[in-house]
């Protein structure tokens, strides 16, 4: 039982190490330099992708969440709480990077446009969910408690886009898609090479963040079992 | 679906019987929303001309505030004597219990509303220019939306001991995409701007009720069986 998880895990990380250096290379030396930004544009690659792991991993928590409604295991609620955990992080690395890009790009740090302040309500209702989840109680009410707060947080965030992209366009409704200001020309080839690259890698370390994290949370479930077992054998 | 109707009216008309007895919550909640009135006007000076600007924030923020007040007392009431058990064993749907609280709570905030925006007008000297039906119609469905999410949220904070926190925490992320909505139509409609915008609003808000009114009713039998 143990071999092949261990084996997974060993490729993952075979895998990670030099993709994560590659896409240093590409992005700092292979790919080429945007006109307009400069080298303060390199910081997009990892913008994009630690976004798109944000979501993500607010759509693995949703997921878990419905499954765990149908029939509550522990596996299921431990995999809900590592990914928003790692969700949280990224989501923070994605405002940050955004706020140092912006401040470059556009000469502010913040600007109350849709997607940066879907982002920031992610960010709110990812801690939220956390909150829920170190509740007291047994595990199963939790994982009912937290399944039922997850779904409707997962409700919320298309609607918050939506309604945030209303408020700034004036109530014109736009139109799915690329918008008036957002439609400027695509990406340089060797650009989308990169930027896909760095996506892959993201992904990958969030699926070993994930793995090594449901690992680490079983052992702490074995060691507070074990201890309970001991504790119920002195006191007897 | 008549019998849930049913039940949700008894436990709105227990719950409010209740408040009418002691007023506690809706003295409260009054009292509170003055006092944010009161503070506001120090941190913006109300003889000055651009605070009309703020006045449709306003109303938000002090239902916000005077609300959370009302909701957490919802499912915390229940504790004592654990009524909320009482609730849980009785032999009706678990989701006439939101229905009932979901009721009591409107019914009240409302209550508080009709006196607290009055006072707000009053205080900051705002005149009322904007179509009446209107006006009423987008602080009645943005209320609904809010105390919707608001009374399903407190049952789940209840369970945690420090619920008073966590309620907020809860709930007002979930709520921004209903209070944009809510400031926006309201300012349209107090600035007699153009009817057709602030009904796109109106429609936005009222897909957030229906959409979360089902999600809370069908999850509440969950959030019941949890604790």
């Amino acid at each position: 039982m143990k071999q092949p998880s261990a084996f997974v895990d060993r490729m993952l990380y075979i895998l990670l190490v030099p993709a994560m250096f590659v896409s240093l290379y590409l992005i700092f030396i292979w790919s080429p330099i945007e006109k307009q930004m400069g080298a303060s544009q390199k910081i997009f690659y990892f913008h994009v992708s630690t976004a798109w792991v944000a979501f993500l991993a607010f759509f693995v928590v949703g997921y878990y969440c419905v499954l765990m409604l149908k029939r509550p295991t522990e596996d299921r609620f431990i995999k809900a709480g590592i990914s928003a955990e790692i969700g949280v992080v990224f989501t923070t690395i994605t405002l940050l990077t955004g706020m140092i890009w912006g401040k470059s790009a556009w000469n502010t740090w913040w600007t109350w446009e849709p997607r940066l302040v879907t982002v920031l309500i992610l960010l709110f209702i990812y801690i939220a969910y956390l909150f829920v989840r170190k509740m007291e109680g047994t595990w199963e009410k939790i994982a009912k408690l937290s399944a039922v707060f997850g779904i409707i947080g997962c409700i919320n965030v298309p609607i918050v886009f939506m309604a945030i992209r209303w408020w700034n366009t004036k109530l014109h409704p736009v139109v799915f898609g690329e918008g008036k200001n957002q439609s400027g020309g695509g990406v340089e080839p060797d650009m989308l090479v990169t930027l896909l690259f760095c996506i892959g890698t993201i992904t990958l370390l969030y699926l070993f963040m994930m793995r090594k994290g449901i690992e680490i949370e079983k052992m702490r479930l074995t060691v507070r079992k074990a201890k309970s077992r001991v504790i119920e054998k002195l006191a007897s | 679906m008549k019998i849930i109707l049913a039940d949700a009216l008894t436990i709105a008309a227990k719950d409010l019987r209740n408040e009418l007895k002691s007023k506690q919550t809706s003295g409260m909640m009054i009292i509170f929303s003055s006092l944010v009135i009161l503070i506001f006007s120090f941190a913006f000076d109300p003889t000055n001309n651009t605070v009309k600007a703020i006045i449709p924030g306003l109303i938000w923020v002090i239902t916000i505030f005077s609300g959370l007040l009302g909701l957490n007392r919802s499912f915390i009431s229940e504790q004592e004597n654990d009524s909320l058990t009482g609730l849980k064993v009785a032999p009706i749907d678990p989701s006439s219990i939101f229905l009932g609280k979901v009721v009591a709570n409107l019914v009240l905030v409302t209550i508080v509303q009709m006196l607290s925006i009055p006072i707000l007008f009053l205080l900051f000297d705002y005149k009322f220019h904007g179509d009446l039906i209107w006006f009423l119609l987008i602080v009645l469905t943005a209320t609904i939306g809010f105390i919707v999410i608001g009374t399903f949220l407190a049952a789940l904070a209840a369970n945690a001991k420090n619920s008073e926190m966590l309620l907020p925490v809860l709930l007002l992320p979930l709520l921004s995409p209903l209070m944009i909505g809510a400031v926006q139509a309201t300012k349209i409609v107090l600035e007699q701007e153009g009817i057709t915008d602030a009904i796109s609003w109106l429609q936005l808000m009222a897909a957030y009720d229906l959409l979360f009114f089902a999600a809370c009713f069908f999850l509440f039998e969950y959030l019941m069986e949890g604790s």
